[in-house]
């Protein structure tokens, strides 16, 4: 039953709390968003989506509360906290530095090649 | 920090868990409906696009349960686990009934006897420093430890380098005056530093001063604890008070600890300096003391042993008239207090450990059984997401719960089965161990017994789980499906059936060699009529009959006396009853036979003319003493027939003179009647060769009265002590008894029935155990083979053909158990062999028995599933499943 990682590990909880940056949105909303922005390169199962939100409010980086949609349905809204924006500057330097690291193997490769 | 937010969140989410669930409900189906809309936006039917939805996002239980392990504790799924197996076991409550109740046996059982064997063997010496004690004795042929002479002891005392104190103690009595009545009273004598090297200190008054052991010395005495208590109120006062004691005056100085005691003088309740040598004392060749040392640090037993047999071969030089072939003994005190009960306590131990071996056995396969049928159940499980990893988990915290509810049960039965076992332990045992009445569950004894539940806890875990994880879920859920490994499992729960029945078995024969030894030791070859006959021992003292007149004067008195009760047939004196103890002897040198000073050790019983025939002795041929053989006429013997084996082989004895170690004129008698072997010892002793004389020529202050009687011999007792009493109150009148119950009480009787009624006990549970365990394979076999048999029957198999395949698949079993056990038996008797007694360890007729019950007992339980399987319907059992 175990789903197949489709994002680079890691990065799930990055990619949320980016997303929680323009507003507030819904566990769905997430999901949706991720995909449509990546132009659905990048999927976001369900099964891995929920336990990350639950740690992401255990770690205090969202908060949680029940709002009405827009067609009026009861749903939970995420929104990024003080906490989770600093952490989010964090995971992105971070994840920047090891994507330029990685960059410059690969080139280090081709030239070698 | 942010671990500690963290965790406080979580504890707050705890008490929310419900609101919790709900939210991550609500929050995965406004998810779902949302991806539905997509679809159906897609141009998907809305039905479609619900399932398609559905798909997408799985098992939803199993999503949600992500979700909460994120916030869960650890300890969560734990307590979830435990109250899955509590739910598990509440549904089945007979079985997790059954499982507790044998795994409190098998726990209670051997926790009880390691708890005994604790106190006994680990335990044993109730002083400081216990390992430095040492028994030291001396040392020859016949005797490997026989007693010491005082001379001996002073210059062993003053000589050794080993030692940082050596002392000796022996036994005596007094007479004490308890009202109008003279009470004899058991006392041990000893050198002045005994308390002090034992390191025990009087909770009253003082220990025993150097040099006040001497000779001349004033007279003075310590009480034991409970001696105080009964005879003198456990009054303060009495340190400084003066008593009589055999018509002495003797000055209290001290009263000893509650939790005193000596095993080898247990009785004692009195302790008195070694004072004047006593009888035979004044010659070096008196053996009649024990000594107890303390080893210097560092010093090892066998140093010790050397250094005192050095000395002992100087004293042999010094003195060869008595010490040539004298040495040294040492062994570790404790070996003397419980070195004759270990062989019996580890034995017992061992028979507890096979019974809780069987019971952890029986309830894995109780538990494998249960797994079988729970097949489907688990199937179920791992279809509907659980990880094979959290289904052992179930499995082992079902093992754990049990082992956990089953060493509860066990400690409380332990504690219940160790009173009920200090209370079977015989009361001569059970005196030299005072410890036994604070034998209860201790440090020890409770890590033990976890001990044993982790062991079962593996065992019980380890069984269906190991199962499991040889099995992937499809067969099992597709029912019916009966695939290797089935089978395979139903064979390891056969296998372990066999071991049960083999465990059984050797318990079983265990039990039913030691009965049987216990059988003949009560009928062992006496030589004389044990029945009806009634003893008692006298004590006439010194102070009162001190002229030789006086006493024969007494003993006839005595004769008439208690000829006269009725009921008597007749009375005979003896210096020593029969069945008691090879003890008591002197040595011999036979005129005209090569002799080198060596010690030619016979028994010494000095008797009135009547007591052979009141014994109904057989007298094999010359005659018995008469009134005539007294003091003014020649010294005359009676040999017993070992003696002449070895001392007159094939020569007649009869007219031949015997006499001491220098021929003495004084010593020399004649021979003038053989008798056959009257057993001296305890039963299981080898007979011995014993010399009679005329209790005339010798007169001791302590004798026995043996008394035949036509009626029941134990109800003379009380007038036979009534009469001796009225002769005169100053006698000391005691232990008066029968020699049937002298024979059933003996040291090595007692320990013989005590451990044949446990170890019968352990083969009783054993069988049952072994025999339910069989029935359990085969009924659940029958179970199994329902369609099968069905299928068989439809072709046209007999209803007894089906009956004889189900008991042929017991009988394989319990046939193989069996033989499998029998073999065993011999080689576990055969390690046990020290405490058998005229059985060997192949003892065919116990084991044919065994072998009987045993299979009887599995036939009769593979009877009832046999018969089930024979009336199973045909039609019934294909169509059902």
């Amino acid at each position: 039953m175990a789903t197949k990682p489709e994002l680079m590990p890691g990065t799930l909880d990055m990619l949320i709390l980016k997303t929680l940056t323009r507003a507030p949105l819904h566990g769905y909303g997430i999901a949706h968003s991720i995909k449509r922005v990546s132009d659905s390169v990048l999927t976001v199962e369900e099964g891995s989506l929920y336990p990350a939100l639950q740690r992401l409010l255990l770690q205090g980086w969202v908060k949680a509360e029940w709002k009405k949609t827009e067609t009026n349905r009861r749903a939970r809204y995420y929104t990024l906290t003080a906490a989770g924006r600093k952490q989010l500057g964090i995971e992105v330097s971070d994840f920047q530095k090891m994507i330029a690291a990685i960059g410059r193997v690969l080139e280090d490769a081709q030239e070698n090649a | 920090m942010n671990a500690l937010v963290r965790w406080l969140r979580k504890t707050a989410l705890l008490f929310r868990r419900r609101n919790f669930d709900q939210d991550l409900q609500e929050e995965m189906a406004f998810h779902r409906e949302q991806t539905a809309k997509e679809f159906e936006a897609a141009g998907t039917t809305p039905e479609a696009a619900q399932y398609a939805a559905m798909r997408q996002f799985g098992n939803a239980t199993l999503l949600q349960e992500r979700s909460r392990e994120v916030v869960q504790f650890r300890v969560e799924t734990v307590v979830q686990d435990l109250r899955f197996a509590l739910r598990q076991l509440r549904r089945s409550p007979g079985l997790a009934f059954t499982a507790i109740l044998v795994l409190a046996l098998g726990i209670g059982a051997s926790t009880a006897i390691f708890a005994f064997v604790d106190a006994v063997l680990i335990r044993p010496l109730p002083y400081p420093s216990p390992n430095q004690l040492v028994d030291v004795d001396e040392s020859e042929a016949v005797f490997p430890r026989s007693n010491l002479s005082r001379d001996d002891y002073q210059d062993w005392k003053r000589l050794n380098t080993t030692l940082k104190s050596l002392e000796v103690y022996g036994g005596t009595g007094f007479l004490l005056r308890a009202g109008s009545l003279s009470e004899p009273v058991p006392a041990a004598r000893v050198s002045d530093g005994f308390f002090r090297t034992l390191g025990v200190t009087p909770i009253l008054g003082r220990d025993f001063r150097p040099g006040e052991d001497k000779p001349g010395q004033p007279k003075i005495v310590m009480l034991s604890y409970g001696t105080w208590m009964k005879r003198f109120g456990g009054r303060r006062e009495v340190i400084g008070e003066s008593i009589s004691l055999s018509g002495e005056a003797y000055s209290i100085v001290a009263v000893l600890p509650r939790g005193f005691s000596f095993a080898p003088r247990a009785s004692a309740e009195l302790w008195v300096p070694l004072l004047d040598k006593n009888g035979c004392e004044t010659r070096r060749s008196c053996h009649n003391l024990d000594g107890a040392g303390r080893l210097r640090d560092g010093v090892s037993v066998q140093a010790a042993l050397a250094d005192l047999n050095v000395i002992a071969a100087r004293l042999a030089l010094a003195y060869p008239g008595s010490n040539q072939g004298q040495s040294a003994s040492v062994v570790p005190l404790s070996e003397l207090f419980v070195g004759k009960l270990r062989p019996t306590l580890l034995m017992l131990l061992a028979g507890a450990g096979l019974l809780l071996l069987i019971a952890g056995v029986n309830v894995a396969s109780l538990l494998l059984v249960r797994a079988e049928s729970r097949r489907r159940e688990t199937a179920v499980r791992s279809a509907l997401g659980a990880t094979p990893a959290r289904l052992v988990r179930l499995f082992i915290t079902e093992g754990l719960l049990l082992a956990g509810l089953g060493c509860a049960a066990g400690m409380l039965s332990a504690v219940f089965m160790i009173s009920l076992l200090t209370r079977i332990v015989p009361k001569p045992m059970a005196q030299g161990m005072p410890f036994l009445d604070a034998l209860g569950l201790n440090l020890h004894t409770v890590l033990f017994a976890a001990g044993a539940a982790l062991l079962a806890a593996v065992l019980l875990a380890a069984t269906p789980a190991l199962r499991l994880a040889f099995r992937d879920v499809q067969p099992g859920l597709s029912d019916g499906g009966r695939g290797t490994a089935s089978r395979f499992w139903r064979r390891l729960g056969a296998n372990l059936v066999v071991v049960e029945l083999t465990l059984a078995v050797v318990l079983l024969a265990g039990a039913g060699l030691l009965a049987k030894s216990f059988y003949r030791m009560l009928h062992v070859e006496t030589g004389f009529d044990t029945s009806h006959l009634a003893t008692v021992w006298v004590m006439a003292p010194d102070s009162v009959y001190s002229k030789p007149e006086e006493k024969i004067t007494l003993y006839h008195q005595i004769l008439e006396k208690v000829s006269a009760i009725p009921g008597v047939q007749s009375a005979a004196i003896t210096s020593d009853l029969p069945l008691t103890c090879n003890c008591d002897t002197d040595w011999i040198r036979i005129p005209g036979k090569p002799f080198h000073g060596e010690h030619n050790e016979v028994l010494q019983r000095d008797v009135t003319p009547q007591y052979m025939s009141v014994l109904q002795a057989r007298l094999l041929r010359g005659r018995v003493f008469t009134e005539a053989d007294d003091a003014n006429h020649p010294q005359v013997t009676i040999l017993n027939q070992s003696m002449v084996e070895k001392y007159f082989p094939g020569e007649d004895p009869l007219g031949k003179m015997i006499g001491d170690g220098d021929l003495s004129p004084k010593s020399m008698r004649q021979v003038i009647g053989i008798i056959e072997d009257v057993r001296e010892g305890a039963p299981d002793d080898q007979p011995w060769p014993a010399e009679y004389f005329s209790i005339y020529h010798s007169l001791d202050p302590y004798f026995a009265i043996a008394v035949r009687t036509g009626q029941d011999e134990n109800a003379i007792l009380p007038g036979l002590v009534k009469t001796l009493r009225s002769i005169n109150p100053n006698l000391g009148v005691y232990g008066e008894s029968t020699m049937t119950t002298q024979l059933s009480s003996s040291q090595s009787a007692l320990l013989h029935r005590f451990a044949a009624w446990l170890v019968g006990g352990f083969a009783g549970l054993a069988l049952i155990l072994g025999v339910v365990g069989l029935y359990g394979v085969v009924a659940y076999s029958v179970s199994q083979r329902t369609r099968e048999i069905g299928v068989r029957m439809a072709l046209g198999a007999q209803r007894s053909s089906i009956h004889g395949l189900i008991l042929k698949e017991a009988g394989w079993l319990t046939a193989t158990g069996i033989i499998a056990g029998l073999a065993c038996s011999v080689a576990a008797a055969h390690l046990m062999r020290t405490l058998l007694f005229g059985v060997h360890a192949w003892d065919f007729t116990t084991l044919a028995a065994v072998a009987t019950v045993l299979g009887g007992a599995a036939l009769l339980a593979s009877l009832i599933p046999a018969r089930r399987a024979s009336s199973v319907n045909p039609a019934e059992a294909l169509s059902a499943e």
